[in-house]
């Protein structure tokens, strides 16, 4: 299964509309979406608009691929259960997100092979083309970097 | 036993805070968070929730940060930690004004940039520390590494 997701930070139709008609012209029927509250649901793939925590969860771990925005909960999630993850960040100019925080995330976290990154619809586009060829980043820790839970233990001492 | 309110808003800032969890063995925690739904991740610690506010909304966020000072008062904690956002900076804030000393992590979405949230956090954050190496400065947050 592939899962796409935008998060809870409201629609973001680009990524889906662009996975929907990806789905749609291949035949794949496989793909399953979490859109948020959006005027224009997908066609092609099975949707939800929320998920709960858990379920959201169960998703990720159902997934082959996760598809999704470049939020920080979404790529931890998937990176914790070792799937890879494709991601479109989401755009202050397109009124998808207040800022661009985003594409630098994507940048600086493809950088360091943990996602791959795309920029627009056609960049994401190819690469759904080649989805099954997608390699997942290297495996994460149980927790947060040693000398950061070190400097938390010294505060709290 | 030392008390400590771990805050996150739901999504990114709660998934990394999870991630923090070994730092907080031998303290008494408490959890606050906008979202119900995470209560079973963290079995066994106290939980609290307020409704989520983003700065848009001006009135969500002022009847947000009156139920984050309540449950600051309710709990007392030794220690305030965040990792963000509005719910984080309130709780900071309250945390600091009621004695508790305080620690602020930038989100490591904020790759290029300090969250807003975070720039205002800083300033009543007894730790104060960002996740990117680049970010770090002087009169700013340090860098200690990051959730991931």
């Amino acid at each position: 299964m592939i899962f796409v997701t935008v998060g809870t930070q409201g629609p973001f139709d680009r990524l889906v509309n662009t996975v929907d008609a990806w789905a749609g012209s291949t035949g794949r029927d496989d793909v399953f979406a979490q859109v948020g509250p959006t005027d224009s649901p997908p066609r092609a793939i099975d949707w939800v608009r929320s998920l709960t925590p858990d379920e959201f969860r169960d998703k990720v771990h159902a997934a082959r691929v996760v598809v999704s925005h470049a939020g920080m909960g979404t790529i931890l999630t998937a990176l914790e259960l070792e799937k890879p993850v494709l991601v479109l960040p989401r755009l202050a100019r397109m009124h998808e997100q207040r800022n661009d925080h985003q594409t630098a995330t994507a940048r600086h976290l493809a950088e360091r092979g943990l996602v791959t990154a795309t920029f627009d619809e056609e960049e994401l586009l190819a690469r759904l083309e080649k989805l099954d060829s997608l390699a997942r980043g290297p495996a994460l820790p149980e927790a947060a970097d040693a000398g950061l839970l070190e400097e938390l233990r010294n505060f709290f001492r | 036993m030392k008390k400590l309110l771990a805050v996150a808003s739901g999504g990114g800032h709660w998934v990394q805070l999870q991630r923090l969890r070994p730092a907080f063995e031998g303290l008494d925690v408490c959890y606050l968070t906008t979202d119900e739904g995470y209560r079973n991740h963290v079995a066994g610690a106290r939980f609290r929730t307020v409704h989520d506010a983003s700065r848009w909304n001006k009135l969500a966020l002022l009847l947000q940060a009156l139920r984050v000072l309540w449950v600051v008062a309710r709990e007392r904690p030794d220690f305030v930690l965040s990792t963000g956002a509005a719910v984080g900076y309130f709780a900071l804030r309250f945390g600091k004004l009621l004695g508790a000393r305080t620690v602020w992590i930038d989100s490591i979405a904020n790759a290029e940039e300090l969250s807003l949230s975070g720039q205002k956090a800083g300033a009543c954050a007894d730790l104060w520390l960002t996740q990117w190496e680049h970010l770090a400065r002087e009169g700013g947050p340090r860098f200690a590494g990051a959730v991931l």
